[in-house]
């Protein structure tokens, strides 16, 4: 019933891309990739990329099972702090932040959203095998993006390219200034339910976007202090501030609904959100900053609400 | 002189008794066994689904004509017990599917039952009505009042004898008090309270009262970020009120103590066994997570389901567990797979006989496996409708590992995943079990000659 163990096929080299014509990885990255046993790399990639898409598709499940999410959260975490141990994972977001992205690139999270240039999987690590196996059973979800997007900017999962960049796009995420987890769209025309909980894509515009690229190799170093769990204070993580973005305690207090505070993670308090803030692109940078914004939130929501 | 026979464990048979539930391969969903569970004299067996319904078997009395066929269960009472909702303030839907069953120890004529969903526990009061008032001088005998002018002569209204007629009623419903989806409600010993657990939290509840409950265990971080581990199931002590254990998704077992404090945060013993560093892989926490604990009749002893292996612990040994069995250990060099299937997720259960000598754990393809801890031995058994002929004999099943594959025996790969027996119950005092497979409720009975 399940797939007989699945074979991972690869060319000779091991580290050259699928496709033809892309720019060979850095000669860094090449090296890294040739001390680890090639298939073990490459197995435990593809365990990091089916990982990473079922936590996507944890959070677009109407009713999250924390237990499953918190799992392969752990396994995803893992996975990265292995490789950050065999220097794997430096490599590789040094290559993802030296990336561009083209703007019709098929994208799978906000981060790529802001990646406007050439693609990124030019930069990756090399990652031959294909993860098509995955996408059977995966639907596209398309969703319109108004406001400073110029372009469409759309979600898809059953292209060959996107599975790369979704992990590429996850692997991003942490060094692209983790979105606040409480942002939500500018307008109200996104309809999928599913996309709201983790692709909170951020409509700062252009302008923004281009500000964090320069900031990504910075933030790469402060994400590798941040997967030290005992870290006793923040800055947070954000590839679990990602992960757990539709899990956070206002989502689940039965404390904070009471007092009113909760909102569906639609559309609504976090209108105001976007109208009030001022901080633009910077509330992007940690979530303490967002959660300010969200006590801000309260208050005005309050005052509203008359309580 | 006396001689004494020793009947080995194996040469309990088991036969096959009954089958509940649809015949068709279409699988309604609403008709996915969720939950099994005997009642404390065994005369009751009662099932949950994913539908939300309660359907409760009972056993017939025996028959003297045919002794050697302990009674069948046939249906006693069915009844909607959760039905779907909706949270309006987090756009979320609340499953009815009913996650857990528990008994009360019966008390009187009347029996109860505890069933919970996601989040709200319901008390059940389930009552026999066989007699019914008749001769009312103010009422006609449908219900209807007697214009009291026409009334001549009193009589007294005595009770007559009807069909049986089993209600089952709501008797409370203790809601609100979990944020997180409830794997667990568990008895107490005193017969007055019970705990609930979720993902992240324990509470305590008394059974009298519906709208306060008392927070026992929260492991919940305050940064929901550094969330790292959850609560997977918790039970009461069978015999010590004031104990408790809960397991968690990193594989360990912690045993409070509620006189220590209010809040058990800490435990009072932890259960853990060291990793096996030959068999360490990216799977290894996520089969070390345990799906199901359960405590022996005895309460000397607690057994653990892992995604691999049934554990046994001693209560007195917190280093390691006594016991080990190999559920399909022929599953290991197929985590990858199984974890792309998501089946290395599936939360089987545990359970334990009569007299804590066997335990029962289900598998896939709709085996199930018993072990003896006495004799060391373990069958593997198979619910199926072609070994449904009424006594037949179920012949034990085994699955080739090797690259030879016996006659009669399966290969690892043909095995059906999708078939999976995730709910066993075992009746308290007899050779009776109950095995859930997808939609159909098998019923075993040992061979008896």
């Amino acid at each position: 019933m399940f797939p007989k163990g699945t074979k991972r096929k690869f060319s000779d080299s091991g580290e050259e891309p699928v496709s033809s014509g892309d720019q060979s990885p850095p000669a860094a990255s090449s090296a890294v990739a040739r001390t680890l046993s090639s298939s073990y790399s490459l197995q435990r990639q593809s365990l990091l990329d089916m990982s990473l898409i079922k936590l996507q598709l944890c959070h677009m499940l109407v009713e999250p099972n924390l237990c499953r999410s918190v799992l392969i959260a752990n396994t995803v975490r893992q996975i990265q702090e292995e490789m950050t141990q065999d220097g794997t994972w430096q490599i590789m977001t040094q290559a993802l932040a030296a990336a561009q992205c083209p703007a019709d690139r098929l994208v799978a999270t906000e981060v790529l959203c802001r990646q406007t240039d050439a693609a990124a999987q030019a930069g990756q690590s090399p990652k031959p095998f294909s993860v098509v196996g995955l996408e059977e059973g995966y639907h596209s979800e398309e969703v319109v993006m108004e406001g400073d997007v110029e372009t469409e900017v759309t979600m898809s999962t059953l292209s060959p390219v996107s599975p790369q960049l979704s992990s590429a796009s996850y692997l991003a995420g942490p060094f692209g200034m983790g979105p606040c987890w409480e942002e939500e769209e500018e307008d109200g025309e996104c309809e999928e339910d599913e996309e709201e909980d983790s692709e909170e894509c951020v409509s700062e515009g252009e302008e923004g976007d281009r500000d964090h690229l320069s900031e990504d190799s910075r933030t790469g170093e402060q994400v590798f202090g941040t997967f030290e769990i005992k870290h006793p204070a923040p800055p947070p993580d954000p590839a679990l501030e990602e992960l757990f973005s539709d899990v956070d305690p206002s989502y689940y207090d039965l404390d904070t609904v009471l007092t009113g505070m909760q909102a569906a993670p639609k559309m609504g308090p976090y209108d105001l959100l976007e109208s009030l803030s001022s901080h633009g692109p910077t509330t992007l940078s940690s979530s303490s900053s967002c959660r300010s914004d969200l006590n801000e939130l309260d208050h005005i929501m309050e005052i509203i609400v008359g309580s | 002189m006396a001689v004494v026979v020793v009947l080995k464990a194996n040469d309990v048979q088991w036969c096959f008794s009954q089958v509940k539930g649809a015949i068709d391969d279409d699988v309604a969903e609403a008709d996915i066994i969720s939950t099994v569970e005997f009642n404390h004299s065994g005369e009751l067996l009662a099932t949950g689904d994913k539908g939300g319904r309660v359907v409760i078997f009972q056993q017939e009395p025996e028959c003297k004509s045919q002794p050697q066929c302990r009674g069948e269960y046939n249906v006693y009472s069915t009844f909607q017990s959760h039905e779907p909702e909706f949270d309006y303030l987090k756009s979320l839907e609340i499953e009815e599917k009913i996650n857990k069953i528990r008994w009360l120890p019966q008390q009187n004529a009347a029996q109860f039952l505890l069933s919970t969903n996601d989040k709200t526990i319901k008390l059940w009061k389930i009552s026999e009505r066989d007699k019914r008032p008749e001769g009312y001088n103010l009422k006609e005998e449908d219900g209807r009042y007697r214009d009291f002018n026409t009334v001549t002569t009193l009589r007294v209204p005595v009770f007559r004898p009807m069909d049986l007629m089993v209600e089952a009623s709501p008797r409370r419903v203790f809601a609100n008090a979990h944020t997180y989806h409830i794997n667990s409600i568990s008895v107490n010993s005193d017969c007055e309270t019970y705990l609930s657990a979720d993902d992240l939290r324990i509470n305590l509840w008394n059974l009298e009262i519906t709208d306060r409950s008392f927070n026992i265990v929260d492991i919940k971080p305050a940064n929901m970020e550094e969330l790292t581990e959850v609560i997977t199931a918790a039970e009461f002590h069978p015999n010590q009120c004031n104990t408790f254990v809960y397991s968690s998704s990193k594989g360990t077992i912690r045993l409070c103590d509620m006189r220590a404090s209010a809040l058990c945060d800490k435990h009072s013993k932890l259960f853990e066994e060291p990793e096996d560093p030959n068999n360490r892989s990216f799977f290894s926490e996520i089969i070390s997570s345990i799906s199901d604990v359960k405590f022996s009749h005895s309460g000397r002893y607690m057994m653990t389901r892992d995604y691999l292996s049934v554990k046994i612990w001693d209560l007195n040994m917190e280093s390691r567990p006594v016991e080990t069995y190999q559920v399909h250990e022929y599953l290991r060099s197929k985590l990858c797979s199984l974890y792309e299937n998501d089946c290395i997720f599936d939360k089987f259960e545990c359970c334990w006989n009569g007299n804590d000598s066997v335990v029962m754990t289900g598998s896939y393809n709709n085996f199930f496996r018993m072990f003896d801890r006495g004799y060391r031995q373990d069958v593997t058994l198979e619910a199926s409708r072609e070994n449904s002929k009424p006594r037949s004999v179920l012949k034990p099943r085994k699955v080739s590992t090797g690259g030879k594959r016996k006659k009669d025996e399966i290969s690892v790969d043909s095995l059906d995943f999708n078939k999976k027996i995730l709910h066993t119950a075992w009746h308290p005092m007899d050779n009776i079990i109950a095995v859930a497979t997808t939609n159909n409720l098998y019923i075993f009975q040992e061979k008896l000659n």
